[in-house]
């Protein structure tokens, strides 16, 4: 089966990180929770949970990870949800935070309003009708030439591809639907 | 099954503070204190439930003004304390955009019988239980997380150790019971019928399980996450140690690594001491939160 080969972390460090490794294993991928440098080194690709960007950041410098984290980018493929879209971006708002920079897009953090605000929607997408779960969510305010814009919601993008990298701004971890993870793997193993 | 739409965005907030530590703070310098030492939430109460214990009186919601000052000071999710039964607590604080609400028996309780109707809101709150019927009935009022109670402002873990052994347990012996068993562990549990099934067929709670109570080291942080528990509450620990950042901190970092020894050592070592503790078996009965709530 697809996926046998290669190792895929789920950053760890707090967040929906379960989540994410139940739809990738019920895909058939082989996982480990990445919570220190030498499990990221093990990983062929990484999946960066929703959570709190900001705590995530902080623990990411603590334990001098963030620049080998943006050096793995650099080669290996990343899908962040929500938090993780947040750090994947090139630059950060509301308030401004320090990003991996890894993909060519401005987020704008809790753009929606507080968790009151957040919803569960229906969306149009290049992956067919979806469920998005959005929590505290981000908007991504801009994309540059290279991101390739698979579903808007409200006229903003919410999940983005640029490259080897995938970003959503909702949680598809948080729904039974495994297409969007399904499609980071087609990723990882083509 | 109460898995509707409302329901999952709440139990959603809940999953993305999994494997953190939610820190208790009075002010916004805490609040900051707090963010900056990598705690993925905060909460909000009038004082710390060492305080609250020592000074005595009636504990309420906090003051609006510094609930206020709390969200525009850290980017992470606010969450308040209300008290219990106190629907229009909650009310002001659903009004005032915290994102969750503690209906919690650490304040003084409004209602001696009932709970608040969670459902109706469109805030998420978290309710404390000493086992799994308790457990059970807060989330058939509509919590959207539990967190085990312990015995706050002790400094002392016996009590959260006590009722987060007690649900694990109880949830292991519900999988082992055939079907038609179930109704009469619903009966003896005093729990909704439908979540005793949900947890049978799962073998977990249908809303993440937290630990809250007590919590005054990294290794304390540590066992209680090897107990299972998925975040864990600090309160009094943090702001009653000399060095709160680094008290924090270290707590963050053995919540983070709780089955890696190595780890919680290096947490360890990064601090002091932790703060002085109460013997839970010299609290007079009706000094002990953990009773409130039913």
């Amino acid at each position: 089966m697809a996926g046998n080969e290669k190792l895929y972390g789920v950053l760890a460090l707090q967040g929906d990180y379960e989540k994410h490794q139940q739809s990738l294993t019920h895909l058939g991928a082989r996982t480990i929770f990445v919570k220190t440098l030498d499990e990221l080194s093990r990983v062929h690709a990484l999946v960066i949970p929703g959570g709190e960007s900001t705590t995530m950041l902080r623990l990411l410098d603590y334990y001098g990870m963030f620049d080998i984290l943006r050096k793995f980018g650099a080669q290996k493929p990343i899908f962040g949800t929500c938090a993780g879209a947040i750090l994947m971006a090139r630059t950060v708002s509301s308030p401004a935070q320090k990003s991996l920079d890894l993909m060519d897009m401005d987020v704008e953090r809790n753009a929606y309003g507080r968790q009151v605000d957040s919803r569960i929607v229906r969306l149009d997408s290049a992956l067919g009708d979806l469920e998005a779960v959005f929590i505290r969510a981000p908007i991504i305010r801009r994309t540059g030439p290279g991101v390739e814009v698979l579903a808007s919601y409200l006229g903003d993008a919410v999940l983005v591809r640029q490259g080897r990298h995938l970003a959503a701004s909702f949680h598809p971890e948080l729904t039974g639907d495994t297409r969007v993870h399904q499609y980071f793997m087609d990723i990882v193993e083509a | 099954m109460i898995l509707n739409e409302a329901f999952r965005t709440k139990i959603g907030l809940a999953e993305m503070l999994k494997g953190g530590v939610i820190m208790d703070v009075t002010n916004a310098e805490q609040a900051l204190i707090a963010e900056k030492a990598g705690a993925v939430a905060v909460m909000a109460l009038i004082r710390v439930p060492s305080d609250i214990r020592k000074e005595g009186g009636v504990a309420r919601m906090s003051p609006i003004s510094v609930i206020r000052e709390i969200q525009h000071t850290v980017s992470i999710p606010v969450m308040a304390k209300a008290r219990i039964g106190h629907f229009a607590e909650a009310q002001v604080l659903e009004a005032l955009k915290v994102d969750f609400i503690d209906e919690s028996e650490v304040l003084t309780p409004a209602d001696e019988e009932n709970h608040i109707d969670k459902h109706p809101f469109a805030v998420p709150f978290v309710c404390g239980c000493r086992n799994l019927g308790e457990a059970l009935r807060r989330i058939g009022e509509g919590a959207a997380m539990i967190r085990t109670k312990g015995e706050a402002g002790t400094g002392n873990v016996v009590e959260a150790v006590r009722h987060m052994r007690t649900i694990m347990r109880e949830l292991r012996q519900l999988t082992t019971l055939r079907s038609d068993e179930l109704m009469v562990f619903a009966k003896n549990h005093q729990a909704p019928f439908e979540l005793i099934e949900y947890c049978h067929n799962h073998g977990k709670l249908p809303v993440p399980n937290f630990s809250a109570g007590g919590i005054a080291t990294p290794a304390d942080a540590a066992l209680m996450m090897q107990l299972g528990a998925e975040t864990v509450f600090v309160g009094s620990g943090i702001y009653k140690s000399p060095e709160p950042e680094q008290f924090a901190k270290a707590i963050v970092k053995a919540t983070l690594h709780y089955n890696d020894p190595a780890k919680v050592l290096e947490a360890c070592e990064e601090l002091p001491d932790g703060m002085p503790g109460l013997d839970v078996r010299q609290i007079k009965q009706e000094e002990l939160m953990a009773g409130r709530g039913w």
